[in-house]
């Protein structure tokens, strides 16, 4: 049977991890190789890499450490951030990434997730989705720009009917990232997490709130999410990736332990 | 004598992504190229045949490189990964191909009833007992797949798995040999069946 993942996220800032609180006041954390490493070693199924100054600074991602990062690493990783167009795509993929992520500029142009994913494999193609709950209008909305704290605003979609926006388009895999959670560690948002699964037929991978291991296991049984992307629990090494998987498995989620 | 850790090359076929095989192959050990050079791919001592992206893109890749009879008539060991095995194939449904025909069979998108595609992230496979491919693997581990298109379990399938409905993970005929999963991205596993292949 197909494994839940479970998927350490490296937030990258001029070649280095770092990690904020709803993404703001970001601390440094480390370099980005030896991290890499430690996670694959640990049993992460999968690392996602964002560099979250790059859409903001109109710039990409500085493609050396991707090289480094595919050398050591066994299992696959995703790069987000700033990429732009087919070429930006192509010079990541053929450094050694095995996906790549688009947010804001997919929102930008949403051709773009076309254009990607008729030249790449939908397999390849994967859309970051930053929501936010809306509580005046009862409303989860999309958010661009969410790297920069002066250039984060709302766009015109709601979170769902972009979900379905970027499916038809060609998106490979769903990053739903919800930002009134993020690095608050209270727990994923299974109620939007629930009503996205709904109408989500890609793999959904649920970001923003893990602090415990229950955690996990909530979002994995009541939005079966198909993975569950954490950063600061591991970077902080408050959950071992090890003793979580062990610890799902024994709750009787599919899971590969190592 | 030729050192037997040379000599493995990785066929060219135009498509991005070929340095994560590449990097794998270096971790254990042996030297790799990557090639479309003909003398190069008809005097090597294993081939891998990657692959990323459309049937259709890769086999006009693989004519344009005037490189579908060479590929066809190679009897050195050849392993096609992801796509690269499923051209191994007769035909693909994905954009109506014909694809090398080394093994019987046709690529058919996978079931959608009731399963997420792609089929994406790690699932356990079901090898054939004794198969030199799988030595020292054991049952039921974990492999990375990522695809929407599959082989239907036929003659040569050497490992299945299952996603909605079973499917070939793996498949041998003579010197030719095809994973649809990414070994190169399978941690552990992964590394012993590149090293299994690499020390056949």
């Amino acid at each position: 049977m197909l494994a839940k993942r479970i998927i350490p996220c490296l937030d990258v800032k001029d070649g280095k991890v770092v990690k904020g609180v709803q993404f703001r006041n970001h601390e440094l954390i480390g370099d980005i190789v030896p991290l890499a490493q430690r996670y694959a070693e640990e049993g992460a199924d999968e690392l996602v890499f964002y560099d979250i100054t790059a859409s903001a600074d109109d710039r990409v991602v500085d493609k050396s450490w991707v090289t480094r990062v595919s050398e050591v690493i066994d299992i696959p990783f995703c790069v987000a951030g700033g990429i732009k167009s087919e070429e930006d795509a192509a010079r990541i993929l053929e450094f050694g990434a095995d996906k790549v992520s688009i947010n804001s500029p997919a929102l930008a142009d949403p051709s773009l997730i076309n254009r990607l994913s008729a030249k790449f494999g939908v397999q390849c193609i994967v859309i970051g989705i930053d929501s936010y709950f809306d509580e005046d209008e009862q409303e989860y909305k999309v958010y661009q720009f969410t790297g920069d704290e002066t250039r984060t605003q709302a766009t015109k979609w709601t979170t769902f009917e972009w979900i379905k926006e970027v499916q038809k388009r060609g998106a490979g895999e769903i990053v739903l990232n919800v930002m009134n959670q993020d690095g608050v560690r209270c727990g994923y948002d299974t109620v939007q997490l629930s009503k996205a699964r709904k109408i989500c037929h890609v793999p959904l991978i649920a970001s923003g709130g893990a602090g415990e291991m229950h955690h996990f296991n909530s979002v994995f049984k009541e939005a079966d999410v198909d993975g569950a992307l954490a950063a600061s629990v591991f970077h902080k090494q408050i959950i071992n990736i090890q003793e979580l998987k062990n610890y799902l498995k024994d709750q009787d989620v599919e899971i590969r332990t190592c | 004598m030729a050192n037997a850790k040379t000599g493995i090359v990785i066929i060219d076929t135009g498509c991005a992504n070929l340095s994560s095989v590449k990097f794998a192959i270096e971790r254990l050990g042996y030297q790799v190229s990557v090639s479309k050079d003909k003398n190069v791919l008809t005097s090597a001592t294993k081939l891998f045949l990657p692959g990323v992206g459309t049937a259709q893109e890769a086999m006009q890749n693989l004519a344009d490189r005037e490189l579908i009879e060479l590929v066809k008539s190679l009897t050195q060991p050849v392993l096609g990964i992801c796509l690269g095995m499923q051209l191994l194939a007769e035909f693909s449904s994905e954009g109506n191909v014909a694809t090398l025909g080394i093994i019987p069979g046709t690529i058919d998108p996978m079931s959608a009833e009731n399963v997420r595609l792609p089929h994406m992230g790690w699932n356990t496979i079901t090898a054939n007992d004794g198969h030199p491919l799988f030595k020292d693997i054991p049952d039921n581990s974990y492999f990375y797949f990522v695809h929407s298109y599959a082989l239907t379990v036929g003659s040569d399938t050497i490992a299945t798995s299952v996603h909605g409905q079973p499917f070939t993970a793996a498949v041998n005929r003579d010197n030719f040999y095809g994973v649809q999963f990414h070994p190169e991205r399978s941690s552990a596993a992964g590394q012993q069946l590149i090293k299994n292949f690499l020390e056949m």
